[in-house]
């Protein structure tokens, strides 16, 4: 057992700074979602012949993944430099080999939902000779948007652990797993509103699965936590959002699994769904700014970790030396 | 991609053909008076903007705050009384007594033991005042160079870490990769002192840099044509001593020694040890209390030495989320 240690600091002043971002941002944790389930549905509608299913999965990736690259831009401090992003490729940069993930889901998802555009103002797009070229790519364009919809729902959460924010850092091995789960029933839920119940089983079999992962890695998550950093999680703003993230989940998920195939049901657990989503992004983001403001989070666990490995025995790796 | 923890050569690290030898600073707050000629002489030779609104922050003679995207050098006021004092000799022991390794030879017997000498001011209460001029710590591993995605941060020849104004796109990332809230994006300020009454009350003018990440360069400028960073130089009582990273640390650890020797036990050093969580610091720095009563952290870590774990953790949710997705098609009917 390590002694509670006294909490001292500097005129109760933050140790560090919490990023600068907005909630375009947070916005973006969920549009990158949401785009990245809907291009895995869109891939199994187009692989499973449920053609409604695939023209609207893939017009919803398009729509959500362009206004997330939009509220990504806008967050930036200079805007008008956003393509730096793409000067270097950064392996230690999850933001870096975010934004060419991001980049690469694009084209492919693009290309799909151009495809469908197309389709649907029976072939009036002004495409001329490309018109061929469009038809031949779309079908592995399916495929190259969903090879990389994992990886983009997959790091944000890197992005977020790898910071010295106290409660992102400390939620770094079980974030992703939250993340993705919020990506699939977000995406899900968003068909599920879409697309009429026959076409839409599939949606509804992953947004019950993304509901049981959403609840179990966030469950497991706040348990393996050092118990004060996972404070924000609880507290305040953020804490209502995560808590109601987690009710809308659960009662997304009972909708469908009990309602899912009648219309209306199927749409009201789809909204439920997308709404547990999003609280699930702007209250894990908000629990990391506070802890960053907070310098509690940042000296009470440090504290105790450096005084537990002494405790063990291990003297050599601490930054306050005697000499 | 170089090492992403335990000590190194940083310079080496970033592929520099032609190294310098590393640059750093030892900052000794046993010797600082809170003069704050370092803050000024900071501002002047990086024309750095005001920070702030003049406002009295009501934290003893500390009106500046913080390290920020406008103050690159800060200086801390602590005030204390006997019993923190006594608190911070006993901390102090307990860190000589893990039996750290020591480098040089064993500390010479006490010639005077200022630890029992009467050092009160008359008609003063038993206080001691810390100063302490904090900077950017020019990390071995710095997390706000790790995770930069534009390569606008840059490692620099002397082993420093220097954000090009050029690159910079805003992102904000840097500022969360920080362990030690240095850097920041800059939002707002004004760019330059008035020279005449009347500009004072004038319109601002226009702020360089703003919206981009900015910080200490440890006088990136003045290295290379072998100059003193500034506020070493305007430092009047060599509280801020800069030199070669090697020396500046042996330095530390002599004067350390030298105060233990003397009874003061409460002297510490912070970051001269390469076995912690960011493989040592380009800035060193002796103190006189454990470094959150300073505003530093206790047991910083630089959160991309835990980056490869969290790839490996993304992969496999990854991995989950296909198969999630594979068997939501191929799986029974809902």
């Amino acid at each position: 057992m390590v002694p509670e240690p006294e909490f001292t600091s500097y005129y109760g002043r933050p140790v560090v700074k919490p990023a600068p971002w907005g909630d375009d941002v947070a916005a973006y944790l969920f549009l990158g979602g949401v785009a990245a389930g809907s291009a895995l549905l869109g891939l199994g509608g187009q692989l499973t012949g449920r053609p409604t299913l695939r023209r609207n999965a893939r017009l919803s990736s398009l729509t959500a993944v362009g206004f997330g690259a939009v509220a990504l831009v806008r967050d930036l401090g200079r805007p008008e430099r956003f393509l730096n992003m793409l000067r270097t490729l950064k392996l230690t940069s999850p933001m870096s080999v975010g934004s060419w993930i991001l980049s690469a889901f694009s084209i492919g998802t693009s290309v799909t939902a151009v495809a469908e555009i197309d389709r649907l103002s029976g072939t009036r797009l002004p495409l001329g000779p490309l018109r061929t070229l469009l038809q031949a790519v779309e079908g592995p364009a399916g495929f190259e948007a969903a090879l990389f919809a994992g990886p983009l729902a997959a790091y944000t959460a890197v992005l977020l652990g790898d910071t010295a924010t106290p409660t992102w850092n400390a939620a770094h091995e079980e974030l992703p797993f939250v993340f993705v789960s919020s990506a699939a029933l977000a995406s899900a839920g968003l068909a599920m509103i879409t697309t009429p119940v026959h076409e839409a089983g599939p949606a509804r079999n992953l947004a019950m699965l993304g509901v049981v992962g959403d609840v179990v890695a966030t469950r497991v998550m706040e348990h393996r936590m050092d118990p004060i950093t996972a404070e924000p999680l609880h507290q305040g703003k953020a804490g209502a959002m995560l808590k109601w993230s987690e009710r809308l989940a659960i009662a997304g998920g009972l909708g469908t699994l009990l309602g899912g195939r009648h219309r209306v049901v199927a749409a009201a657990s789809g909204v439920s769904l997308l709404a547990a989503s999003a609280l699930t992004r702007f209250g894990v983001f908000e629990a990391g700014l506070a802890s960053a403001r907070d310098p509690r989070y940042t000296i009470e666990p440090q504290k105790n970790r450096l005084a537990a490995r002494r405790a063990a025995g291990i003297t050599g790796d601490s930054i306050t030396t005697a000499s | 991609m170089g090492q992403l923890s335990g000590p190194t050569d940083p310079a080496a690290d970033a592929h520099w053909e032609h190294q310098q030898q590393r640059k750093g600073f030892f900052t000794d707050t046993s010797i600082c008076i809170g003069c704050k000629a370092c803050e000024v002489a900071c501002k002047e030779w990086n024309h750095n903007p005001q920070d702030g609104n003049l406002e009295l922050l009501g934290s003893s003679y500390d009106n500046t705050g913080a390290l920020g995207a406008s103050t690159w050098r800060h200086v801390a006021f602590v005030e204390q009384g006997q019993e923190r004092i006594t608190e911070a000799r006993k901390s102090g022991r307990a860190l000589v007594s893990l039996g750290m390794p020591r480098i040089g030879p064993p500390a010479t017997a006490a010639t005077v033991d200022l630890a029992e000498a009467d050092t009160t001011p008359p008609d003063t209460a038993d206080f001691r005042w810390l100063m302490s001029s904090d900077v950017c710590k020019h990390c071995t591993h710095a997390g706000c160079l790790d995770v930069c995605p534009t390569g606008a941060l840059f490692r620099t020849e002397f082993g420093t870490v220097v954000v090009q104004d050029d690159v910079c796109n805003g992102c904000g990332t840097c500022v969360a990769g920080c362990p030690f809230g240095v850097i920041e994006r800059r939002s707002d300020g004004t760019v330059k002192v008035a020279s005449k009454r009347e500009e004072q009350h004038a319109e601002h003018p226009t702020v360089p840099n703003v919206g981009i990440a900015q910080k200490c360069t440890l006088c990136y400028d003045r290295l290379v044509a072998d100059e003193t960073p500034a506020c070493a130089k305007a430092c009047p009582t060599t509280s801020i001593k800069f030199g070669d990273h090697d020396a500046m640390v042996e330095t530390a650890r002599e004067r350390v020694a030298d105060l233990h020797s003397k009874g003061l036990t409460e002297a510490r050093l912070y970051g001269a040890n390469e076995l912690d969580g960011v493989g040592g610091t380009g800035s060193v720095f002796l103190l006189l209390d454990e470094p959150e009563v300073y505003g530093l952290p206790p047991d910083p870590r630089v959160p991309t030495a835990d980056l490869p774990q969290m790839y490996r953790r993304a992969g496999m949710a990854v991995a989950g989320m296909v198969a999630a997705a594979a068997l939501a098609f191929l799986g029974g009917k809902a």
